[in-house]
């Protein structure tokens, strides 16, 4: 080979493919596991949670993200440094109240329906990314923000886009937390 | 590349979440646990529900494996799967293939050239986050599981049919044993 083989495109494109195509596995296989949209929703969510405590460490190790001092700041980086990070794209964020508590991350692009073209039939109810909220809300969590985090658009379900809607619970107070995401 | 972390952790959480269901099939179960419920009293049926959970829990995993590795083999770039000899096959698994989906080749593969290999990794990315040594050796092989489907998977679309075991004798290095199966 004329070339080293971690540097030919294909494989960087193996290597991109293997999430989303596990990721759609693990659906699968979940659809098969539990009759309920809303048991399947559910599981991909607390396996995002998972997920989510323990990527929290591998971002915080990998970016140089300085101290937040707002909700809206870590929004951004959620959207503009975590996104591009793991998945390579960026969505905008907009912010959806006055005291600045709810946001919302608008994805045009989602990789991980990038092999999908509609829900499986008589899964009207999946939401087949939930595995994102979880994590959002997981590595939220760990350090020590709690939010609500749903999809408030979806377009397997016939939005024009994915939008992923984000709800701050408690009030940040800045003397209590040292370390911001 | 950050999303082979992103895998990794998936592939972590899968292997808990998939284990915890399919290990304990609860009140519900396939008509053979029924039948094995109604047979068998409680003290029997708990070894039996682990080792009949053990392996479900280990065929799924595997399952899920071998349609990733098959979706990934159609992936491929037709020139890469003009092979001369089934040798050839396995050579490019253990380089191409380990390097595009674990970042690193395979560190050995021996054969009786009879149509059974052995492909060793002295450092499985998927078992590396796990202390090396013994102590997690049963533990190891549902971390193998998914791998072995996706090398089955992948042999499967390149026309191979095979099985694929794996075995751990120390931790991080683990052999994976493909044996052709001759139609």
């Amino acid at each position: 080979m004329s070339r080293p083989a971690h540097r030919r495109p294909e494989y960087h494109k193996i290597n991109k493919d293997l999430f989303v195509l596990t990721y759609g596995a693990l659906v699968a296989q979940l659809c098969k596991d539990y009759e309920k949209d809303e048991d399947v929703n559910k599981y991909l969510d607390k396996m995002g949670y998972g997920i989510g405590t323990r990527l929290v460490e591998d971002f915080l190790a990998r970016s140089c993200v300085r101290r937040c001092h707002s909700y809206s700041e870590i929004t951004d980086i959620i959207a503009q440094v975590a996104f591009k990070m793991y998945l390579g794209i960026t969505p905008s964020v907009t912010c959806n109240n006055p005291s600045r508590t709810e946001f919302s991350l608008i994805l045009d692009k989602n990789p991980l329906v990038e092999f999908v073209e509609e829900l499986p039939a008589g899964r009207s109810s999946l939401c087949y990314c939930n595995l994102l909220c979880g994590i959002i809300r997981g590595a939220l969590e760990m350090v020590h923000l709690a939010a609500d985090v749903t999809f408030l658009q979806d377009t397997l379900k016939g939005d024009r886009v994915t939008e992923i809607g984000i709800t701050f619970l408690k009030k940040l107070d800045e003397k209590k937390y040292r370390r911001k995401k | 590349m950050a999303d082979a972390a992103l895998f990794e952790f998936l592939h972590m959480e899968m292997v808990a979440e998939l284990w915890a269901h399919h290990s304990d099939p609860g009140p519900g179960g396939t008509p053979l646990l029924t039948l094995l419920r109604q047979i068998f009293s409680r003290e029997h049926r708990t070894s039996l529900y682990a080792v009949l959970g053990q392996k479900m829990s280990l065929s799924v995993l595997e399952g899920m494996g071998f349609r990733v590795g098959q979706a990934l083999g159609e992936r491929l770039p037709q020139e890469t799967l003009a092979f001369r000899e089934e040798l050839d096959v396995l050579k490019f698994l253990c380089k191409d293939l380990w390097v595009a989906v674990f970042h690193k080749q395979m560190d050995s593969l021996r054969t009786n050239h009879q149509g059974t290999y052995v492909l060793q990794d002295n450092s499985f990315p998927l078992l590396i986050r796990m202390a090396s040594g013994p102590q997690y050796l049963e533990e190891a092989p549902k971390f193998l599981a998914f791998t072995c489907g996706l090398l089955r998977g992948t042999l499967s679309t390149l026309g191979i049919k095979s099985l694929v075991t794996a075995s751990v004798a120390s931790l991080p290095t683990c052999k994976f044993q493909v044996v052709i199966q001759k139609t």
